[in-house]
């Protein structure tokens, strides 16, 4: 009736069939795997800035995600109301902080176009060129980044590096590097400089190499196919739903770019160029779409210097900017996705009301949908893929 | 007013963009007597409809004008901002705006009005659409059944205006802490930052230490 004594362990008095028992309904308990609750964020290096994204876990599958935003918000919607026309441009400047020069451009066409104003035609290819090197320099840094967080260091150093080249250009440019504050209602503050354009050749040539160094080491790279193939796909239809814009929705298939398809502006008209689209819509879509429309736009900065037009930089405008009675809706294609400003004006020097429209706020309210049944580790892929700024969120 | 005479009975100054026109027939067909009055914002259609017509002009949209795409939803306060009085927020630097209660492009019947914006991945245009909504008790149907992505536009929407969305999955903050107060976006909520600290204005120099007659004020001049 007592089991085999142990030294130095007290001792039990249970049947041995009982024991057996135990040890059998021991076997039979699963493993407690009740819902883990993750936060990811607000200081992740996938995030770009404060996202913090809150995910409920099963094991290693996401259940839920729930990002939480704001930790950036300053009210710029607000402030516009107690700007004027020129001063707004400052602001704009830092919503997308990447493509800076990109984010005035719509904001001072919608004042263009309430005033009757027309940028002239070396004005207009001098943006073009300019809303280019952003998109380039933006890309990069993805280019770069998106190794990263599938586990390629290196490159994230070249898309460092060689982002310095498109950097320097629009400080060359401009006098900023990342805040350019260069256009005016009207045009531009300045000419391009002396030397500029033979400059601006020589980085593009490096920028479309740094393109096929970029596809060489990670695309049909195994490890980096298997981290990005066939994970946080949005179909089409979805994507569009949910305001999904630009690269994303074009690696999801649909052939749609405001730069062409929209209401004509810059000088996107008047030059030739292709829209790149995948039909996968994965991760792995979104870094082929970007890489190929990084390579577009450099060779787009090129055709464009090429027939860049000679006069005036400046429209003929009144020294004191008042906006006529209005409203205006000015939508372009930035590097991130749709942009576009709803300005309404009543003819004061500032504007009553400017709805912002940012890409990365509508490109990123689609994560509760697309990261359910996702694997933790490719929720950093899959974040990494759609590409946001935090500034562009939460303006 | 002026303006708001014009475009009753929907005709505005400029003819029609063909696409434009294409657009509108169709919506009307749709909706009938829901739109109230159409407008064009340099070759944008808007459309203003019926409030109980909301959910359904994004539903029209979406099916007979090929809109899959949501660009945004946000809200409009059209009462101008106080200039005088706590309510300004001692504010003296910001543009002058018209005192009078104006309306902008397919007019308006009170304050607060929705607008959106629809779009068309493969037709390429695109629609802009208001509703007028109750000062009192501003709410309308969310458009969340018809474009998930609304979600967090009707989010920020309700708390920037106070609009309450009906049929919204969770209408809780999206940029605010959870216990903010107020509507941030309303025209009668001052701008916090020039409350807590005037806006110097056009003079914005501060006297240097040496300055003569600069510092005469602070009683430490040694003459």
């Amino acid at each position: 009736m007592s089991s085999t004594d142990t030294p130095g362990l007290p001792r039990f008095d249970v049947e041995p069939g009982a024991l057996r028992h135990l040890a059998e309904a021991q076997m039979n308990v699963e493993l407690d795997t009740g819902d883990m609750i993750l936060n990811l964020g607000p200081q992740h290096p996938a995030t770009h800035g404060t996202l913090r994204l809150v995910v409920r876990l099963d094991g290693e599958r996401v259940i839920a995600a729930d990002p939480v935003v704001g930790y950036m918000h300053r009210g710029y919607e607000k402030l516009t109301e107690f700007r004027t026309y020129p001063q707004i441009t400052t602001l704009v400047n830092r919503i997308d902080w990447l493509s800076s020069f990109a984010n005035e451009v719509p904001f001072v066409h919608a004042a263009e176009l309430l005033m009757g104003v027309e940028a002239p035609p070396r004005a207009r290819w001098i943006r073009t060129i300019l809303t280019e090197l952003s998109r380039i320099a933006t890309f990069y840094l993805f280019l770069g980044e998106m190794g990263l967080q599938v586990g390629a260091l290196t490159p994230a150093f070249w898309g460092f590096r060689d982002r310095e080249h498109v950097l320097n250009l629009i400080e060359a440019a401009t006098g900023g590097r990342f805040h350019p504050n260069f256009n005016r209602i009207g045009g531009l503050k300045d000419d391009l400089p002396r030397g500029w354009a033979a400059e601006t050749r020589r980085a593009m040539q490096a920028i479309l190499d740094g393109c096929d160094d970029f596809e060489s080491i990670l695309v049909g790279n195994e490890i980096f196919e298997a981290r990005t193939r066939g994970i946080g796909i949005i179909p089409s239809d979805v994507g569009a739903s949910y305001g999904v814009s630009g690269s994303n929705l074009r690696a999801s298939g649909v052939d749609w770019d405001l730069r062409r398809d929209g209401r004509p502006y810059l000088a996107y008209p008047e030059i030739e160029f292709a829209v790149c689209t995948h039909t996968d819509g994965d991760a792995f879509a979104r870094y082929w779409v970007r890489l190929q429309e990084t390579r577009e736009s450099a060779r787009m900065v090129l055709r464009l210097l090429d027939g860049l037009p000679a006069g005036p930089i400046m429209a003929k405008v009144p020294r004191v900017i008042k906006v006529p009675e209005g409203e205006a809706w000015v939508e372009t294609e930035n590097p991130l996705g749709q942009m576009g400003y709803y300005v309404v004006s009543k003819g004061a020097t500032g504007p009553f009301r400017v709805k912002i429209r940012s890409a990365s706020f509508s490109n990123v309210s689609i994560l509760p949908w697309l990261l359910r049944g996702a694997y933790v580790p490719d929720v950093v892929a899959i974040l990494a893929s759609l590409y946001f700024i935090l500034g562009d969120i939460d303006r | 007013m002026a303006d708001d005479e014009q475009q009753v009975g929907g005709e505005t100054a400029e003819p029609l963009d063909p696409v434009v026109e294409t657009l509108l027939e169709r919506l009307y067909e749709e909706l009938g007597d829901a739109v109230i009055d159409r407008a064009q914002m340099f070759g944008t259609p808007i459309v203003r409809v019926r409030a109980e017509a909301w959910r359904r002009a994004a539903e029209v949209a979406k099916t007979a004008l090929a809109c899959d795409y949501l660009s945004y939803v946000s809200g409009i306060d059209w009462q101008p901002a106080p200039r005088e009085g706590a309510a300004a927020g001692a504010d003296t630097s910001s543009p002058v705006q018209p005192t009078d209660m104006t309306f902008g492009l397919a007019g308006s019947a009170g304050r607060f009005q929705l607008v959106a914006h629809v779009q068309s991945t493969t037709r390429h245009w695109g629609i802009t659409m208001k509703t007028d909504v109750d000062e009192a008790q501003p709410r309308a149907l969310s458009w969340v059944p018809v474009y998930p992505g609304a979600e967090w536009h009707e989010r920020e929407c309700w708390e920037m205006f106070g609009i309450t969305f009906d049929g919204h999955p969770a209408l809780r903050h999206l940029y605010l802490p959870s216990e903010f107060e107020g509507h941030p976006l309303r025209k009668d909520f001052p701008l916090l930052a020039r409350v807590v600290k005037p806006w110097p204005g056009l003079v914005d120099v501060e006297s240097m230490p040496g300055d003569a007659g600069g510092d005469a004020s602070d009683g430490e001049s040694e003459a």
